[in-house]
């Protein structure tokens, strides 16, 4: 966590991964500590029905916060009895978005996202569409990625790969005061 | 000091209007049809009314502008690629007889940079071209003075037409065709705007900056460089959602030099609205400066023109 201790007043996009008994009211008993300590929910992934070795149920959380008070709502987290599974470096990401124009939809979207996602690294965390004349005309789509620090740049790479190849325009963020 | 001006359009005027109110006399005024020579020193409004009135600065041929006597030549004749002509031979005519050069003109200094300092090592005369990069924004004498090899990068929003495209579509969910036809009924956008909207201007100052930086080789043939025609509304509106914008950046960095439409935060100091320009130095012990202001017309771009005259009449 070192290289982002110095950024103290930058938001990142962290993933957790938690196991959760099978109980009504239990996700929202688990997820308080990270309102709690300044996190901010971005989404929830819930996978009923795929149990874990110890009979629970996994959840994968990604969260937004200020580096310093991640480990605060690790902490926040186990106090309250929550199971964290992975959190910490491995589950670090820095959030990259970007827009994507064109032909999205004609071009298979969904195998667009499995490209991205495929890299190793990266995940898609949030995804919207806007297709004003149609999913058959030209369209735009916003995509929040969260990315493993050191794949940036390749996770990029990937992504102006497979809009190139299907005639699409990528408009890459800007990534400022970089050294 | 004495200055000739080549090129009577918006800038060379401009500087003809202007060069007396700091101090400086204009001996000749060139247009591409003709010119008018004095070396006591012509009179601004003469020579522009007799531009204004019959289409020319003069009944001489344009070529005793560039015989004639002067201190300086102020180039803003059209930027041109490639070649760079006929700015780079004016260049090399002022710079043959021992005369500075200031540029307006962006040619000479993105395509033959090498070929121009070259010039300028054989010349008493110097070259100096603040007014080629973001206009009326002191972007080059800021680098001189913290010196280049301080600075270890550059990026901004370099071309005030697109910017005012880009933040018209985005604050009024308009399309590209409809804000360009606007922009140019505003004047604010030329009857051919390609070279503004598909990022060739941003780049040429980006390909300048990146010779300024490194070791003067650059083209714009080194430059990766995409513009906004193809930005939809629905892009500028998903962005908006997520409290950011776009924005055609044009950066000059150790990596290479790119421009294209850029995802920024709504809160950076790039999303500059209008027709406003901004310039960001990446400084090795300084950490990053911005410089923002108007980055192009014929005032702003004469007042960099008479601020390198001014350097070189200290
Ligand atoms: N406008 C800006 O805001 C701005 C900002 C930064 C840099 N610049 C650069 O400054 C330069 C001038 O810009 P501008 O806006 O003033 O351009 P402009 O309005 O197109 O004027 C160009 C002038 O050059 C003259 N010319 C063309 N060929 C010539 C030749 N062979 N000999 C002598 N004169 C010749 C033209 O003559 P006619 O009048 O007879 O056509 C015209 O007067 C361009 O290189 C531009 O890229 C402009």
């Amino acid at each position: 966590m070192s290289a982002v201790a110095d950024v103290a007043e930058t938001r990142r996009t962290y993933t957790v991964r938690l196991e959760l008994v099978d109980e009504p009211g239990e996700l929202m008993r688990a997820l308080r500590p990270v309102a709690e300590n300044g996190g901010n929910l971005l989404s929830v992934f819930h996978e009923r029905g795929n149990l874990t070795p110890r009979g629970n149920i996994p959840v994968e959380v990604d969260l937004e916060c200020s580096p310093g008070r991640f480990d605060d709502i690790v902490a926040g987290l186990r106090d309250a009895g929550v199971t964290v599974t992975q959190a910490g470096e491995d589950g670090y990401a820095e959030e990259v978005t970007l827009l994507l124009v064109g032909h999205l939809v004609d071009t298979d979207l969904s195998d667009t996202l499995a490209t991205v996602e495929s890299c190793s690294g990266a995940s898609v965390a949030d995804f919207s569409l806007d297709a004003p004349a149609g999913t058959d005309e030209q369209s735009s789509a916003r995509l929040r990625l969260a990315v493993d620090p050191p794949q940036v740049s390749e996770v990029l790479s990937v992504v102006r790969d497979v809009a190139d190849r299907k005639g699409l325009q990528v408009v890459e963020p800007l990534v400022e005061g970089e050294r | 000091m004495k200055l000739a001006v080549v090129g009577a359009g918006a800038v060379g005027r401009s500087v003809v209007r202007m060069a007396g109110e700091y101090g400086h006399t204009v001996t000749a005024v060139a247009d591409s049809s003709g010119a008018a020579v004095d070396s006591d020193g012509l009179g601004a409004e003469a020579v522009l009314s007799r531009k204004s009135a019959r289409g020319s600065v003069g009944a001489a041929d344009p070529g005793e502008a560039l015989a004639a006597e002067y201190d300086a030549l102020v180039e803003a004749t059209p930027t041109t690629l490639g070649d760079a002509e006929p700015g780079f031979s004016h260049v090399r005519r002022a710079l043959d007889r021992d005369r500075h050069v200031v540029l307006a003109n962006k040619g000479p200094v993105a395509e033959r940079y090498g070929d121009v300092r070259r010039l300028e090592d054989e010349s008493d005369g110097e070259v100096l071209f603040e007014a080629t990069v973001a206009g009326a924004i002191p972007v080059l004498g800021t680098i001189a003075d913290y010196g280049p090899a301080q600075v270890t990068a550059v990026r901004g929003v370099l071309n005030g037409t697109a910017n005012f495209i880009l933040s018209r579509m985005a604050a009024e969910g308009l399309d590209y065709e409809h804000v360009l036809a606007e922009a140019q009924d505003l004047g604010v956008a030329e009857a051919d705007p390609a070279f503004d909207v598909e990022g060739t201007d941003a780049a040429l100052k980006c390909v300048i900056l990146a010779n300024v930086l490194g070791d003067g080789s650059y083209t714009l043939a080194d430059a990766e460089v995409s513009g906004i025609v193809d930005i939809p509304p629905s892009a500028l509106s998903l962005a908006q959602e997520d409290g950011r914008t776009v924005r055609l950046v044009g950066e000059a960095t150790p990596t290479g030099i790119r421009v294209g439409p850029r995802l920024v935060s709504m809160d950076s100091p790039l999303a500059v609205g209008g027709t406003e320009n901004i310039v960001q130095l990446e400084t090795t012990h300084a950490g990053s400066l911005a410089l923002r202001g108007r980055g192009a017309g014929g005032d702003e771009t004469a007042s960099a023109v008479l601020a390198d005259v001014a350097r070189l009449d200290r």
